[in-house]
């Protein structure tokens, strides 16, 4: 219960139109990211650490070859894979921008998806994860619980930004013109690395997320994220 | 179950249809556009002669990985090492008011430049060499570039399932100041796997921009006559982005 956030006005939607736009573009643009991200780690499927890697014994991960049904397109070229993954990087990165402006003017994320500090106690946590083992998911006052605000705030604020960032530090062009980007995550390998991570820990949110959706009436759900209405 | 074989029917077809996009139809002229959008971007972010990073000798990778073409294997590749490359030359033509034909001597003599940089290869895996060689610029002003010229074009000696390898960048690369026709890596002449005698260093590019076994520079006004008119070997014949620089 938090006693600052100010009640949601009656007949307000349950998404804002730019929560709903945004929430379908990413999903199709980052569905499509990952599926040719699949492609294209087939074309070199190790890992490395620090700048530079390239020989088996320097690697920390080889990957598994993702199947043909996994992946865009649904056979190997590196190249196809690549005009995909370069032209939804652009829709991805800008739909994120739009929607996080436009979130910090209206206060969508204030309002919805800040947490507090008394909220990230281990007790606190520990009784949020049992109550919703016992599919108890009671908002108090606003509009997403302590689990869900953490989980929609390390993807949108941390996890999001992270593969636009990582993403970037392996580009040659762009590390002529912003060196500093590799830097930080020590390394282009390092920040393939990093990409390939979290691009995963993405997917693991989705199943998460398409779960407790699932879990908490799904047509109700869905009709509010796609008519903006509060589920019945 | 049937909604799933549905839902997994759709998906399969989606895929399918986006495949087909992707090969034809308006996506596929928007993937060409986000190629120039990532260009235009990258280069209003930095200066246009925007340096890659340089390294330390300490960074400089063990081993430097031979991608592409290893070895030429042609006879004339051949007669050419067991001379070691002395009779080597590299011609300067095109759209240039005086074409040059250089000894490998001649490209010692050029001023030098020497930078330890990394190599991105386009399938993900990087390695950090020392690299020597004369400007292409310098190369491009002694042979009086004709104003006309808005590529340059790269011929290589090596024949890849059976085609020249040819590759080519626009002014704004060929006079960045990092873009040499290097002959030695770590401080030794270039190895077979690596290019010898001649290779092109074009350090804000992807690998396969880095033509090697290099025999001729030629300037040109429009790549349409070059080869399939992509402007290298991979962008003709497996789609790859002209643009490399991501």
């Amino acid at each position: 219960m938090s006693r600052s956030a100010p009640p949601r006005p009656l007949h307000s939607p349950r998404h804002r139109l730019t929560t709903r736009l945004w929430h379908w573009i990413n999903f199709a643009s980052v569905t499509v990211l990952f599926m040719s991200g699949l492609n294209i780690s087939n074309a070199h499927p190790r890992l490395y650490w620090g700048k530079a890697g390239f020989a088996p014994e320097d690697a920390w991960a080889f990957i598994p070859r993702f199947p043909g049904w996994a992946t865009i397109p649904n056979y190997y070229s590196l190249a196809i894979a690549r005009d995909w993954h370069i032209l939804f990087a652009w829709i991805f990165a800008v739909s994120l921008t739009v929607f996080m402006i436009v979130s910090l003017i209206n206060r969508h994320f204030y309002r919805d998806l800040t947490t507090r500090w008394r909220e990230w106690r281990p007790g606190a946590i520990g009784a949020d994860i049992r109550a919703h083992l016992k599919l108890n998911f009671a908002h108090g006052a606003r509009k997403y619980n302590f689990l869900q605000r953490a989980a929609y705030g390390l993807v949108i604020f941390v996890m999001l930004p992270l593969m636009i960032l990582t993403g970037m530090a392996m580009s040659p062009g762009m590390e002529a013109s912003w060196p500093w980007l590799s830097e930080i995550f020590l390394g282009r390998q390092s920040a393939r690395s990093i990409h390939f991570l979290c691009a995963w820990g993405l997917f693991a949110f989705l199943i998460l997320h398409v779960a407790m959706v699932l879990l908490s009436g799904p047509i109700g759900q869905l009709k509010a994220m796609i008519f903006g209405k509060e589920p019945e | 179950m049937k909604r799933r074989n549905a839902l997994m029917a759709l998906g399969a077809g989606l895929i399918a249809g986006c495949s087909k996009l992707a090969e034809t139809g308006p996506i596929a002229g928007l993937m060409e556009r986000a190629e120039d959008w990532h260009r235009t971007a990258q280069r209003a972010l930095g200066a246009r002669q925007a340096l890659a990073p340089e390294y330390d000798r300490s960074d400089i990778s063990p081993s430097f990985r031979g991608n592409g073409t290893r070895d030429p294997a042609t006879d004339f590749y051949r007669a050419a090492q067991a001379e070691n490359f002395a009779n080597w030359t590299l011609s300067v033509g095109g759209l240039v008011g005086r074409p040059l034909s250089l000894s490998l001597a001649d490209i010692r003599a050029l001023p030098q430049r020497t930078q330890i940089t990394r190599h991105d290869c386009v399938e993900g895996w990087s390695a950090i060499g020392e690299w020597q060689g004369p400007q292409l610029s310098t190369l491009l002003d002694m042979a009086e570039l004709d104003e006309r010229a808005r590529y340059i074009v790269f011929r290589c000696a090596d024949r890849l399932n059976g085609a020249e390898y040819y590759e080519s960048v626009d002014l704004i690369d060929a006079y960045h100041p990092q873009t040499i026709i290097a002959h030695r890596l770590n401080g030794e002449p270039l190895p077979m796997k690596n290019g010898a005698p001649l290779r092109m260093r074009i350090e804000r590019q992807l690998g396969y921009k880095h033509a090697k076994y290099l025999t001729a520079i030629e300037a040109v006004e429009s790549l349409e006559s070059v080869g399939k008119g992509k402007g290298g070997y991979w962008e003709d014949r497996a789609g790859y982005q002209w643009y490399a620089g991501i």
